[in-house]
């Protein structure tokens, strides 16, 4: 199989994944549950992933590194934790149903006020248009750091400025860009970063994460054992326990601290760069196909791939082909895997105008070869002239 | 029975905070175990950071100039 939907979840993982969460299945007891050698094991390695996370993003405070099982899950406890009646928060198009939905459910059980930031026909982002939707109620800024339709990175400096000269909570969505971008909150004045472990961080499912970099204080969403305060008839207040009841997931954690590791090992640039070479491939190889649309700012492709800003994420329909069809085509001829039809990112495909057709998205990571790259390629052409 | 000692224990409020004190120990070559809140002590975490008292000064020391999270230090016999 070739494998083009990383966007969706990273297929191959490092050898050391394997391993790590294998040694965690064969060692460790629960975290925070006992003083013995296989419980102390596991807390120590939980607290060691806590810290290469906390490092990883350039956040200051390892205990302000919170176990989910995904960026969704990141997002419920940040966005119902934080707003309440009379609240007003900015967002972008580019959201994904993560963040959507429960901004939705604040507007209709809490009555809070949103406004949506646009995209141009590329897929930016209209940044005149965040201080101009400033009110005196807004609280926060919620934005996708890279968009999972377009691929087009949000200049989260930018963004981070505003943020911080209006006295707003920034939170980012780093679903697409943890592991193939440099994310550093100190630098961009992230306040809080959600973050699934699957994707770019090369960690198993059911791993992901909330770094907070602040004092804000997030309400519990869920409240029960911790290993701590056992008489406190309330979940503790001190971070990560506050937003941590239940046994951590400590096998998915053990593979999501390798999959950071891997990473600094062979360094986010060069990851980066790799992506960017096959990415910028499959574009050259295709881009002549009549009637083939691409929805992101192709002039980027151009320069070479250690300059390219985006995210590794290719998006396209060509005319007269479904692009449902097209990711059929491929992987039921060719098995060629990649993702088609919308992509729970409803108000992106209203700015494009694909909520009918849809879009073929091809998604890169760093196992991919220009061999798989020349392979697709060649069946998109040969689908093209049938 | 084992026998018992003046020792100096540390307590904390999370699992998190007796981690980062055991590793910030290792760093400063501060000797010490994790070893489960002894019934003298009671406080917020299951474990806590155990030295002889003869080392209470290095403990002290190591709070004074790291500042780590925690919750007491006392000397117990234990």
């Amino acid at each position: 199989m070739i494998y083009l939907d990383n966007a969706a979840t990273t297929f191959k993982k490092p050898i050391n994944v394997i391993e790590a969460i294998n040694h965690a299945l064969t060692s460790y007891g629960n975290s925070g549950r006992g003083a013995y050698r296989a419980a102390l094991d596991s807390g120590r390695m939980v607290y060691e992933t806590r810290e290469k996370i906390s490092r990883f993003f350039g956040s200051g405070d390892p205990s302000k590194v919170i176990f989910t099982s995904n960026a969704t899950e990141s997002l419920n406890i940040v966005l119902f934790g934080l707003f309440g009646s009379g609240d007003h928060v900015i967002s972008t198009v580019t959201e994904h149903n993560s963040v959507l939905r429960p901004l939705y459910k604040l507007e209709k059980t809490k009555h809070i006020g949103i406004d949506f930031i646009g995209i141009d026909e590329s897929g930016k982002l209209k940044y005149d248009e965040f201080e101009k939707h400033i009110k005196e109620n807004t609280k926060a800024i919620i934005v996708n750091h890279v968009s999972n339709v377009s691929g087009e990175i949000s200049d989260i400096e930018y963004i981070g400025k505003i943020a911080k000269k209006n006295n707003l909570y920034f939170i980012a969505d780093v679903s697409q860009s943890a592991g193939n971008i440099k994310i550093d909150m100190n630098k961009t004045g992230i306040d809080i970063l959600c973050f699934t472990g699957h994707k770019g961080l090369f960690g198993p499912g059911g791993t992901g994460g909330i770094v907070i970099n602040s004092d804000i204080l997030i309400d519990t969403f869920k409240v029960g054992g911790s290993g701590v305060q056992s008489f406190n008839k309330e979940q503790p207040d001190e971070y990560p326990t506050r937003l941590e009841a239940g046994t951590l997931n400590i096998m998915g954690i053990a593979g999501l601290g390798a999959g950071i590791d891997f990473i600094n090992e062979v360094g986010i640039t060069n990851i980066h760069k790799k992506e960017m070479y096959l990415l910028k491939r499959l574009y050259k190889g295709i881009k002549d196909i009549k009637g083939i649309k691409f929805y992101t700012d192709c002039s980027e492709f151009e320069k070479e791939p250690e300059f390219i800003r985006h995210g590794s994420i290719l998006p396209l329909n060509i005319d007269g082909i479904h692009s449902g069809d097209l990711a059929d085509y491929l992987g039921e001829d060719y098995d060629i895997a990649i993702r088609a039809g919308a992509h729970c990112a409803p108000l992106m495909h209203k700015a494009f105008g694909t909520v009918d057709e849809g879009i073929a998205r091809f998604s890169f990571s760093y196992f991919n070869t220009e061999e798989e790259i020349d392979a697709v390629i060649k069946a998109i052409k040969e689908i093209v002239e049938e | 029975m084992r026998e018992k000692s003046w020792k100096y224990i540390v307590t904390f409020q999370t699992t998190t905070a007796a981690m980062a004190f055991e590793s910030l120990c290792a760093k400063e070559n501060v000797p010490g175990r994790l070893i489960p809140v002894p019934k003298e002590l009671s406080s917020g975490c299951g474990l806590a950071w155990c030295v002889p008292f003869e080392s209470a000064d290095l403990i002290d020391n190591l709070i004074k100039k790291e500042n780590p999270l925690y919750d007491k230090a006392s000397k117990v016999w234990h």
